[in-house]
């Protein structure tokens, strides 16, 4: 076992080199200068020039990325171009309350479209059935953002249940912290849901259909070991599936939702570096994230392999 | 399932018994909007407002602009100037420190002059006019100057980008082609630089050891007296929800609010809406002199009859209590305003526009309009490229962010090679007050970008930096007026007042371009 | 039809939604009655009236008009963006099954494209281009390409084992003949209904992009630009956030019931089922 998981590790490297440079190379394509942008609106050409030396912008492509790359792999992620800390240091800073905005939808998507998707299956057909699946799709089918501007509305605003925006730490309190959550995760997890309650509903019809679950049944299992002990641990290996590719999806919406609710996270450090073409920062974020990527896939595969004893890790994936 | 959920919920209600909330601490904190993302610490190296109004916070200076606008010492005790008027000797006052402890020496001043002076415009000026700059001891330094000059107090007063701050010798001994690293200084209120999260939080805490001056609080000037333990920024790009977040209390005070959104809190009680900045922004329209249409001064004069003002006021703000019509390029409600050759402007007539472009020979020309689509401009840009098409050009409306355009206006090229025709921005009502401040016009080889050449424009903007009577700097800044009217320099489209909004807890809000977090009472 | 929509109702709902959107974008310049671009500063925000049905936005353009014009850019984008990807992913998947050594080339580059999130790399590739409509064509369809050629990737991979392929080839069957026969009908199902799923995606994509200002220009009226240059007003003009956010989360919706429907008209299992 250690064997694969050491050629998994391996198979990984080649992808993040590629995107190592790909992310390079696109962004020094990139029209914009943030010399320019630093300098400010009443610097002269020969100041701006000086600025772009200091940062290496003048030196040909494949010398920056070579610097690049080295610092790199020292651990050294650079220095953000505007704000001067290292981008290390910045991903850091932000990471906490991406990850617990990540966190919390997992949670709360789970927990609520699991069992939905498990009622959907059982219920085939009826209203009930259609019900679950139509609200799942229509969430699926809203923009992030607004959904989020609804849920303010509603719920902080009009109700004043929930704070309207803002993070704060765990350090300062859990309950604080997770009230400020709440929102986020459901304007962020809606889609997510739907995703997750499709392919429960999908994987446990199939999985009901086997012969095993029905003499379970003519045997007078009763109905809730019947489907969670019986016909949810079966159909698990899709929705597992569908849970970690679903990660990656809500990274992509954390972005949006970070923005409309003024959370400090990642995310928006990502995207606010792109507009001002803060190269460090973009570069290093993002190689982070793929890193991240290829880890996260690399624990599914495990768990698979843990759940599953019929999928054996000696084969080619 | 049901053992999870039981666990899950035993755990939830542990941790939230244990935990208090850590906002118990009676400190008075006020929580704040700030009008755009600090990204920048370093307020010489930059312009940008947003450092300027955090650099305000940790930095102090030598004079400062009193509510009548006129310079006050501010870090200066005493002063004097040589009959001959040459030389100017300065004397700090007593208990100036720093926030890494040490006090405030005749020697930092001098380095921090010299550095600022590398950089902003009247800066340079001044130093160009500078025999020497050197203390004389520990509390006093002299400047001496090669001829007299009227503007020396007024140059160290600036309230505007670049602000000249006073910051301790080695740290202003940074090449200003630099930012600087640490936010060390003398100021009211000390940065935390290790709770500062980039786009997202700044925070400051009052400095115990600042000494204010005895005179109550005037504009930039007088003593700065700090009634809050700290203040902390938080940028806030999304407006909706910031106005939200200070009806219900989330938040104190929004530097900048979206005037369209007002109306929300309108109502309200607890909010307070008011123009903190009596002189507000001024809007113009840069023109391209170098390349055609408007390197034809005839074309530029038709196109000065058919801008309708109000349109873009109205499409920047919303609100024409927040805004007024204004020709004056020295800005109106200010010192230097004049109404020479202001007509077209004032009085504007399309159709005259159209009849004045086809007599010469432009009608159809084809027009580059830069628009940046992420900030608040791009409403300007789509009304000056809808008037445009009015009076009968053709317009190219290209759309970047702001960071490509203020490289792309560098670009003498033709608009067809990466050059441009027009773009819309705007500054400061101070920063454009007068000939030596105002960089958008100037002409020839100190032109700002547009470069607009008039020999007669440099000329009189000379003798008034010179001019020490009162009478002959107002016959020059009508005649300077008058001819930024008839060579067109740029376009004024108007000056507009942006409000902030702030709870009813807060007082001592002081009247000024920048918000001002000295003087402010937060009442529990 | 009538079979349709006995058989599965919901996907002739989503069917006849789309007809109707489609058929309103195509008749956008009788339904709208204002121009899109047509900025009235003094008439900013007004409420929904008889002369402007969704009232109007922050430059006093018409936002019913806006809306319906903003359909054609939408949609546009979605099938664009779809055709694209899925001829490219096609190509590229064809190519990376047939291939060892271009497969493991090819495979980390997806890999590596797959690893960073979505619209992380659509804002990147924004960054770098001029923005207009067809860079933010081209940078959705790469973004979804990577998961066309995995799928066709495997359905190549595995079709290749098939005995009868295996035969084709001893029998000398030329390489066109092979592909076109055997191995093109058997991606041809589930790229079609992935196609249906881009399209979708896209259009959601392009909303997102927009509402971060990394989307198609402004002068265009995309569902995406109109909300983006709406969301500061969401507490006071509702409307318009409302209107084309609801009309783009209708269609993306329809789009996905048709994707189902075919996918599960072409899935022999599922047809048994319902």
């Amino acid at each position: 076992m250690w064997g694969y998981i050491a050629r998994r590790v391996l198979a990984t490297v080649p992808v993040v080199a590629i995107v190592a440079l790909v992310v390079f190379s696109i962004l020094h394509v990139a029209p914009g200068d943030p010399a320019a942008l630093i300098a400010g609106d009443q610097a002269t050409p020969e100041q701006i020039a000086a600025i772009r030396a200091k940062l290496h912008l003048d030196l040909p492509i494949y010398q920056q990325f070579g610097l690049w790359l080295g610092n790199a792999l020292a651990g050294d992620l650079g220095t953000s171009i505007f704000s001067n800390r290292p981008v290390a240091a910045l991903f850091l800073q932000r990471l906490e309350p991406t990850v617990a905005l990540t966190v919390t939808t997992t949670i709360v998507a789970v927990l609520l479209a699991v069992p939905a998707g498990v009622l959907a299956a059982w219920r085939s057909g009826s209203l009930v059935d259609r019900a679950v699946m139509g609200t799942a799709v229509l969430g699926f089918a809203f923009p992030v953002f607004v959904v989020g501007y609804i849920l303010i509305y509603l719920f902080a605003m009009k109700l004043r249940l929930m704070p309207i925006q803002g993070y704060r730490p765990i350090a300062e309190g859990f309950w604080p912290c997770l009230q400020h959550l709440v929102l986020p995760s459901l304007a962020l997890g809606l889609s997510f849901m739907a995703l997750i309650a499709r392919i429960t509903r999908a994987s446990v019809l199939e999985v009901l259909g086997q012969d095993h679950i029905r003499t379970a049944r003519a045997k007078g299992l009763p109905t809730r070991r019947l489907l969670f002990h019986h016909a949810l641990p079966n159909a698990a290996v899709p929705i597992v599936t569908i849970i970690g590719v679903g990660v990656a999806l809500l990274l992509g919406g954390v972005v949006v939702t970070e923005s409309v609710f003024a959370i400090p996270g990642v995310g928006r450090l990502v995207v606010d570096a792109i507009l001002a073409r803060d190269y460090p920062v973009i570069q290093g974020v993002l190689l982070i994230f793929s890193l991240t990527y290829v880890v996260v896939n690399l624990i599914v595969d495990l768990i698979y392999v843990a759940i599953d004893p019929r999928i054996s890790y000696r084969g080619g994936s | 399932m049901k053992r999870i959920g039981l666990l899950a919920a035993i755990v939830a209600i542990g941790l939230t018994g244990s935990v208090c909330s850590a906002d118990a601490q009676n400190k008075i904190v006020i929580r704040s909007v700030p009008i755009g993302n600090l990204k920048v610490v370093d307020p010489i190296w930059t312009t940008a407002y947003i450092t300027r109004n955090h650099a305000y916070m940790v930095w102090d200076t030598l004079f400062a602009l009193d509510a009548d606008n006129k310079p006050q010492p501010q870090m200066v005790d005493t002063w004097s100037v040589s009959p001959d008027k040459l030389t100017y000797t300065f004397t700090l006052r007593d208990g100036l420190k720093w926030h890494d402890g040490g006090a405030v020496t005749a020697a930092d001043c001098v380095a921090s002059i010299r550095r600022w002076g590398a950089r902003d415009g009247m800066g340079q000026a001044l130093m160009s006019y500078t025999a020497a700059l050197e203390p004389v001891d520990a509390k006093t330094f002299r400047l001496v100057l090669k001829e007299p000059v009227g503007f020396v107090i007024e140059a160290l007063a600036k309230i505007d980008s670049n602000v000249p701050f006073m910051m301790p010798e080695r740290i202003a001994k940074t090449d200003p082609n630099e930012q600087i690293t640490e936010v060390i200084g003398s100021g009211p209120f000390r940065f935390v630089a290790n709770e500062w999260v980039p786009g997202s939080k700044v925070v400051y805490e009052k400095f115990k050891d600042y000494v204010p001056r005895k005179e109550p609080a005037s504009q930039a000037a007088g003593g700065k007296v700090v009634y809050v333990d700290r203040v902390e920024s938080i940028y806030m790009p999304d407006h909706g929800v910031a106005m939200a977040a200070l009806a219900s209390g989330e938040l104190d005070l929004h530097e900048s609010p979206a005037t369209d959104l007002l109306k929300l809190v309108e109502g309200n009680p607890d909010v307070v809406i008011t123009p903190n900045d009596k002189l507000g922004y001024q809007l113009f329209m840069v023109l391209n002199h170098l390349h055609p249409p408007f390197n034809n001064k005839a074309v530029r004069q038709a196109l000065a009859w058919g801008i309708k003002q109000e349109e873009f006021l109205t499409a920047m703000t919303g609100d024409p209590e927040r805004f007024s019509v204004c020709a004056a390029v020295y800005g109106c409600g200010l010192p230097n305003e004049s109404k020479a050759g202001t007509v077209p402007l004032l009085h504007p007539d399309p159709e005259k526009a159209k009849s004045m472009l086809q007599a010469a020979g432009a009608l159809g020309a084809k027009v580059t309009l830069m628009d940046p689509t992420d900030n608040d401009l791009h409403s300007a840009a789509l009304v000056a490229a809808q008037t445009l098409r009015r009076m009968g050009f053709v317009v190219d409306v290209v759309a970047m962010d702001w960071s490509t355009l203020i490289q792309r206006r560098a670009s003498k090229a033709p608009p067809e090679q990466g050059g441009w025709n027009i773009f819309v921005t705007n500054a400061t009502a101070t920063g454009t007050a007068n000939p030596l401040t105002n960089n958008f016009v100037k002409n020839c080889d100190q032109a700002w970008y547009g470069w607009p050449c008039d020999p007669r424009i440099v000329d009189a903007g000379r003798q008034w930096a010179l001019a020490t009577d009162p009478a002959k700097q107002r016959q020059l800044i009508d005649e300077l007026q008058r001819l930024h009217m008839e060579n067109v320099t740029n376009v004024p489209l108007g000056m507009y007042r942006p409000t902030i909004i702030y709870r009813k807890e807060l007082s001592g809000i002081i009247p000024a371009p920048a918000i001002f977090y000295w003087n402010i009472k937060k009442q529990n | 039809m009538r079979v349709l929509a006995r058989r599965h109702p919901a996907v002739a709902g989503g069917v006849v939604i789309l007809a109707v959107i489609l058929i309103a974008t195509l008749l956008a310049p009788w339904l709208a009655g204002h121009d899109p671009l047509f900025i009235d500063p003094l008439a900013r925000l007004l409420p929904p009236s008889p002369q402007h049905w969704l009232g109007t936005d922050a430059l006093g353009r018409d936002v019913w008009s806006r809306t319906v014009y903003g359909g054609r850019v939408s949609l546009v984008v979605g099938v664009a963006a779809a055709v694209i990807a899925t001829g490219a992913g096609l190509l590229i998947g064809l190519v990376s099954g047939y291939s060892r050594i271009a497969d493991a080339l090819l495979m980390r580059v997806m890999d590596g494209l797959m690893s960073i999130p979505t619209i992380l790399l659509a804002i990147a590739l924004m960054a770098v281009v001029k923005a207009s409509l067809a860079t933010v064509v081209v940078a959705i369809a790469v973004v979804e390409v990577p998961r066309v050629v995995r799928l066709v990737r495997g359905v190549v991979l595995s079709v290749r084992e098939q005995p009868y392929v295996e035969a084709a080839v001893v029998a000398g069957s030329s390489f066109g003949t092979i592909l076109a026969r055997h191995i093109l009908p058997n991606t041809l199902a589930p790229v079609v209904v992935q196609a249906t799923y881009i399209c979708s995606a896209a259009i959601l994509i392009e909303s997102l992009l927009s509402f971060l200002g990394a989307g198609t220009p402004p002068e265009v009226a995309s569902w995406g630009n109109i909300m983006a240059e709406g969301r500061i007003y969401f507490l006071v003009a509702p409307w318009i956030i409302l209107a084309p956010g609801v009309v783009l989360a209708v269609t993306v919706l329809a789009i996905n019931l048709v994707g189902d429907g075919v996918r599960d008209m072409l899935d022999p299992r599922f047809a048994k089922r319902i």
